[in-house]
């Protein structure tokens, strides 16, 4: 199962992410792993946290506009290769990645990466019937 | 010797012969107004005027204004005075609020126009013997087709080169020795330092003079222009919807622009009141045209607010002079040359399914004017690639290009971001710097 991870329109300027990062601190939400996409005018704010609904609720009450997508997260072994070996896949069976990030989780000792693609449930079949190991939501 | 004045007799007529010839003029214009043109009869029956009530420039006052907003209810035809028939063409405004304005010509019309244009380019020095390069555009828009006319009237030899392609502009200019310049400051600004980029140095080129206008500019451009391409700038002045440029031109004294007044009467009256405000006030300049035919606009708010000066001018031209424009009377804004009411862009922004908090940034940079636009993005246009949001703000750029003619740059921004706290946004920040 994909899990959900929260986009959060950040505008170009100074207090944006403290706005963000407020609103999730007073809804005790954990941010699991995060990434940002800039422009020159704005930026996109990706989050994985603990309890999504509960952080949307939080960031949509302070006026932050906050949208839903499904990612894959997947693990990635610790060797070289790893990563060449995952994407290599997917590039095999021609599925586009929008955009992936990678973060730490503690709770399974390693790294996985967040995958964006068109159809995540198709990437995820893909991928753990290739033996890569793919989460899902509260695993973290 | 150099001539000097197109007209000599007329430009240069005693001050009383004017405002006899204009109190002439102006009786024999309310009356062809008033037969030919029903809207305006009505205007003037609701004020309870009649042709007989105006006797001289001193009645004037008594008769109803025009406004733009006249302009697009009576579209196509309804302003119009003469059987089309009689028309042979027709010119329309750069920027357009829903509706465009369009104006009618008679050929007598052009040839009136044409010799207003004849005097401008003879009072920056204008002869036959000179080579005029009008890159105004031509079309719809009258700045190219007015001074192109004006030129054969002088009996220059004519470029008709239009705007923009600016290396084939500089060819010509180079190859065939152009000696007048006649086009918005803002481009003759972008030519010079193309010129420069080339390797040109000001006393390569033969130009003398430029006649710009169009869009407002300051007398520190002007400097800027004179220096980078090695001429003196004179400023030109009009509006379509009285004939073209023209109305309005600089003489050497570069001291503000002498009004043709045997075809153009000029008042200064109070925005807000409509009424007439005595010479050297600041306010809304307002024409009445006496010598059109088929398209005579009687009292035409301009929106431009400027000052009238009959202080005596040195180039001996006894017509009243008005000041470059210092602003609007209403919130229509001239971008890059064109017309943009902020009411234009707030449309194809609720079209498109965008609030109406928006921000319009208008600045000059390097001489040319830059518009920005900064629109809230609307929760469900939201999505969590930059891609998407970016493909957004490039399909409204495109949207307000189609609206305006000008392109824009969008910026997308967080919504509440552009309402200010006290609840009143600001929907046009100006920075250029023009007064």
């Amino acid at each position: 199962m994909a899990i959900r991870q929260l986009s959060a329109f950040l505008e170009n300027k100074p207090g944006s992410l403290v706005k963000v990062t407020e609103a999730l601190s007073r809804a005790s939400v954990d941010m699991r792993a995060l990434s940002v996409a800039d422009t020159q005018d704005f930026g996109i704010l990706r989050l994985i946290v603990n309890d999504p609904d509960a952080a949307r609720a939080a960031l949509t009450e302070s006026g932050i506009l906050v949208a839903e997508t499904p990612v894959v997260a997947v693990g990635v072994p610790d060797e070289p290769g790893a990563l060449r070996n995952l994407v290599g896949l997917l590039s095999e069976k021609e599925i586009n990645i929008e955009y992936l990030y990678a973060f730490l989780a503690p709770a399974k000792g390693r790294a996985f990466v967040a995958l964006r693609v068109p159809d995540a449930e198709k990437a995820e079949a893909i991928l753990r019937d290739a033996g890569f190991e793919t989460v899902s939501e509260g695993a973290f | 010797m150099e001539r000097r004045y197109y007209q000599p007799e007329i430009e240069t007529m005693p001050p009383e012969k004017l405002r006899e010839l204009q109190s002439e003029r102006l009786v024999k214009q309310v009356r062809h107004v008033y037969e030919n043109v029903p809207y305006y009869r009505k205007k003037m029956e609701e004020k309870g005027v009649t042709p007989d009530d105006i006797k001289g420039l001193e009645d004037l006052p008594k008769l109803p204004f025009l406004s733009k907003a006249d302009l697009r209810d009576a579209y196509p035809y309804g302003l119009l005075a003469k059987p089309l028939s009689d028309c042979v063409r027709i010119h329309s405004t750069s920027g357009t609020t829903g509706k465009r304005v369009v104006a009618f010509y008679t050929q007598h019309d052009i040839d009136l126009w044409e010799d207003c244009c004849a005097r401008a380019i003879t009072a920056a020095g204008g002869t036959k013997d000179d080579v005029v390069q009008v890159c105004y555009g031509y079309g719809l828009f009258t700045g190219g087709p007015g001074l192109n006319g004006g030129s054969h009237k002088v009996g220059s030899l004519t470029l008709p080169m239009s705007s923009g392609n600016t290396e084939r502009q500089i060819q010509f200019m180079m190859d065939l020795g152009s000696t007048i310049l006649c086009c918005t400051p803002s481009y003759a600004a972008y030519i010079g330092e193309s010129l420069k980029e080339r390797g040109y140095k000001p006393e390569d080129n033969k130009l003398k003079a430029g006649i710009f206008g169009a869009e407002p500019w300051t007398e520190e451009m002007r400097r800027d222009i004179e220096k980078s391409l090695g001429i003196k700038a004179y400023d030109i002045y009009g509006l379509t919807e009285t004939s073209g440029p023209g109305v309005a031109f600089e003489c050497e004294e570069q001291a503000g622009m002498h009004i043709n007044e045997d075809h153009f009467i000029a008042e200064i009256i109070d925005p807000d009141t409509g009424e007439v405000l005595p010479e050297g006030s600041k306010g809304e300049l307002v024409f009445t045209s006496i010598t059109k035919e088929a398209f005579p606009l009687l009292r035409y708010r301009t929106r431009d607010i400027c000052v009238l000066s009959r202080k005596k001018c040195s180039c001996g031209r006894t017509h009243v002079r008005m000041s470059k424009p210092m602003g609007r009377s209403d919130d229509m804004l001239i971008i890059r040359g064109v017309n943009v009411f902020p009411s234009q862009i707030e449309t194809v922004l609720l079209n498109e399914g965008y609030t109406s908090n928006y921000q319009i940034e208008v600045d000059r940079v390097n001489n040319s004017d830059t518009l920005d636009i900064y629109v809230e993005l609307p929760p469900e246009k939201f999505s969590d690639t930059v891609r998407e949001i970016s493909q957004k703000e490039k399909s409204l750029a495109a949207a307000i290009t189609t609206m305006l003619g000008i392109k824009p740059v969008v910026h997308l921004a967080a919504p509440k971001s552009l309402t200010r706290s006290e609840g009143k946004a600001v929907r046009v920040v100006d920075r250029r710097k023009l007064v």
